[in-house]
């Protein structure tokens, strides 16, 4: 590749930006191996289920977050319309939820 | 006799570049005669049923028959009919208007419609095997765990092999139109029709999920002994009611958005004026789509889910008929003021207003939890579903025929025949529909294969017949009407409506690569733009070069038949265990395609930039 100023310039932008984006990764990385281990851990403690539940199903929710905002780069530009997509399908797929459970089997 | 030997390689020549074609435009007009041709087949069924209702105790078909052909006729008409119709149109049509040399992925355009017509045929097989589908096109159970004979079979893997098409065609709309958008199409520039088109693929990628669901259910319990749907086993049979019209209720939007996007190219560009309420039009479009997934219980008022469940529903239902009625006068002032052009394209979009409004009409009627209980299972229905079917999507099929026929087939339609056709089918639609109204509210239910004399029914239902006559006239005069225009129509030039959008900046038809170069998008209606404040030619967005076109393909449609084989494997299991073997064979076909597919690397091929230099514009 041809070198000059210019592009030398956008590189320097560039790899600042990489470098912010790696540390946020890795961010992201640790605190889903931290909230992994309170999972298990507040298994193998044997706190009661009707804490733990709850518990290990809130941390998957920020999990999966994290997993598609910043694994999968849905806090970038231009994933607005996948953002739609997923948004609309968990809405459409809650209701059906929220209707059968209520008018069919309760 | 030399040139009928050349004609004759032509002819196979062509049929070969059809069976493997990619090419969005020639996958599109397959859609077309795919879907044309079950409309014809689904009318013939229509017009049987109106014979046999045509005096009191007519005995023109027998019950069970009757059965078969509404039964037929609706799921026909939905899935195989106006569902491919407008799916061939957006193929052809949308990567046109947003400046794509073809969709996202076109191998499976390809496959999406050889399953949808493949299912179809599946479908009709069943007339020469033993009887066809009769558990009403809503299959409800238990009646169709129940329906003897192999009729529901082939209901059932029919509509699994197209729906699978559908969905397929639905996700590669979405993904062509977040993608390939030309640049200076921003969302905001897009065509109504694209926005449309966008929107029903979105209906179409979470609707269609619960009716394969509901048809897996279906099949496991008919097929393989599970007891989903049967109550004496602990099963619970609402659950399908609940899975069809979780999809079906969206489908019926899945049906009417795409015309609304037709007639909101078609109004402007006929009455000189750019639409009226862009933003808004889209907007209500998004709205309609997000309503339009709560409000299936509807058609389950009388269920018995309960006051609260019918109440929730019932407000939901009519919330529709507000942006609905944004649309509706959005196209009003979209006329108002402009230099209206009266042709069969506009005369279409003109009845469509007040006959699409008397269905939205009806439709709030109906959605009244406590008026239904008259309605329900009644011709009212009957009506209602008509004047939005009929009066919206296929008055909408109609009008985008007229008015892109010239953009596909380089010709344009004849105008006389084009509004002896309306007027016909107009006059025939509403003689046909509008009596059903009264009819139902005099207590006539729907789906029965007899009424009894003097109970005030039988000048309604003969007057209906007629009607039912005269639609057919219309039809076959359109059918003329495009023999005529193949023959000695008019040949069309590139842009013979003055119109607005990017696929009239381009030859009729267009070549196979679309556009010589991408043109430069600089705002709404960009062929207007240009005429206005250009040089009425688009701007290119880069300069000549090679362009990239993928290669056709035989494997979509060997795929699909390895499917259509196996779908009688399943069907036939249940007599003998030896049909195994066609389940098999079929399903080893199928995966093995795609094995191929997967493993052989296919580049597609380059336009070299002399060819398209050669190439006059
Ligand atoms: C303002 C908009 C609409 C409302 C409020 C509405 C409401 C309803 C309701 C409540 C029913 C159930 C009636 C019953 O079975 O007792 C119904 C049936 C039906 N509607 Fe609509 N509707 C609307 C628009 C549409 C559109 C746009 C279409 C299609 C393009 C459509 C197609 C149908 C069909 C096919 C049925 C009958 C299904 C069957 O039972 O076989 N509707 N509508
Ligand atoms: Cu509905």
């Amino acid at each position: 590749m041809t070198e000059n100023t210019s592009t030398n310039k956008i590189n320097s932008y560039q790899k600042e930006k990489n470098r912010e984006e790696m540390r946020k990764q890795i961010i992201t990385f640790a605190l889903m191996i931290f909230f992994t281990m309170i999972a298990f851990f507040a298994v193998a403690m044997g706190i009661s289920s009707m804490f733990v539940i709850p518990l290990i199903l809130i941390l998957a929710i920020v999990q999966v977050g994290f997993q598609f905002y910043y694994f999968m780069h849905m806090k970038d530009k231009g994933h607005e319309f996948p953002a739609l997509l997923i948004f609309g399908g968990i809405w459409v797929t809650f209701l059906v939820g929220v209707t059968f459970v209520t008018i069919i089997w309760w | 006799m030399s040139n009928a030997a050349t004609q004759k390689r032509a002819f196979s020549a062509v049929l070969w570049d059809y069976l493997t074609t990619v090419d969005h435009k020639k996958v599109g007009i397959l859609y077309l005669m795919g879907g044309g041709f079950f409309f014809l087949l689904g009318g013939l069924e229509a017009l049987i049923i109106r014979i046999q209702l045509i005096k009191p105790e007519n005995d023109f078909i027998t019950a069970g028959l009757y059965n078969e052909m509404i039964t037929m006729h609706g799921t026909t008409m939905i899935f195989l009919a106006a569902t491919p119709l407008l799916f061939g149109l957006m193929n052809y049509i949308m990567p046109l208007q947003i400046g794509a040399r073809d969709v996202a992925f076109p191998f499976l355009n390809a496959l999406g419609f050889w399953l949808f017509f493949s299912g179809g045929i599946l479908l009709n097989c069943s007339w020469f095997l033993g009887g066809a589908p009769d558990a009403g096109w809503t299959a409800y159970a238990p009646l169709s765990i129940q329906s003897p004979g192999h009729g529901t079979d082939f209901y059932v893997m029919g509509l699994q092999l197209s729906g699978a098409g559908t969905l397929m065609s639905g996700i590669n709309f979405l993904v062509t139109i977040v993608a390939m958008r030309a640049p200076g199409m921003t969302y905001m520039r897009m065509p109504l029709f694209t926005w449309t088109t966008f929107v029903t693929s979105v209906l179409t990628l979470f609707a269609f999920p619960a009716l394969t669901v509901g048809l897996f259910l279906l099949m496991f319990d008919r097929m393989f002994g599970s007891a989903f749907f049967d109550v004496a086993l602990g099963g619970n049979s609402v659950i399908w009611q609940h899975l069809f019209w979780i999809f079906g209720h969206p489908e019926v939007y899945i049906l009417i958005l795409p015309v609304f996007g037709v007639f909101s190219e078609v109004l402007p560009t006929f009455s000189k004026k750019r639409l009226f309420g862009y933003s808004a039009m889209v907007f209500a479009t998004f709205l309609i789509a997000f309503l339009g997934f709560m409000v299936w219980a509807h058609h389950m008022f009388t269920v018995g889910l309960g006051p609260v469940a019918n109440s929730i529903f019932a407000v939901a239902t009519m919330a529709i008929a507000v942006p609905t009625g944004i649309k509706i006068f959005n196209w009003l002032f979209t006329m108002w003021g402009g230099s209206i052009v009266i042709n069969s394209a506009m005369l279409w979009a003109l009845a469509f207003i007040p006959s699409f409004t008397i269905g939205g009409m009806t439709g709030v009627m109906l959605g009244s939890n406590v008026a239904d209980y008259q309605y329900h299972d009644s011709y009212f229905v009957v009506a209602h579903f008509h004047y939005v079917i009929v009066g919206g999507v296929v008055f909408g099929l109609f009008a985008a025929c007229h008015y892109w026929w010239p953009k596909m087939f380089g010709r344009i339609l004849h105008e006389g025949m084009g509004k002896l056709a309306f007027w016909t089918f107009f006059i025939g639609f509403h003689l046909t529909f509008f009596i059903q109204h009264f009819l139902g509210l005099m207590g006539m239910p729907r789906r029965y294969w007899v009424f009894l004399e003097n109970q005030g029914l039988d000048t309604g239902n003969l007057i209906s017949t007629i009607g039912a006559f005269f639609m057919t006239i219309g039809t076959i005069v359109f059918l003329i009407n495009i023999v005529y225009t193949a023959v000695k129509g008019e040949k069309a030039p590139a842009d013979p409506w003055d119109a607005r959008t990017l696929e009239w900046t381009i030859p009729s038809p267009p070549p196979f690569y679309n556009f010589k170069q991408m043109p430069l998008v600089r705002g709404l209606d960009p062929l207007w733009i240009e005429k206005t404040e250009g040089n009425g030619k688009m701007t290119p967005a880069e300069p000549l070069d090679e362009i990239h076109m993928p290669n056709g393909s035989i494997l979509p449609l060997i795929m699909t038949a390895g499917f259509f084989i196996a779908s009688f494997g399943f069907i036939y299991q249940t007599d003998h265990k030896a049909w195994l073997i066609a389940l098999y064979a079929g399903m080893a076909i199928a995966i093995g395609c795609m094995v191929i597919r997967s493993l052989k690397d296919d580049l597609g091929f380059h336009i070299s930039k002399e060819e398209l230099e050669r190439e006059a514009d």
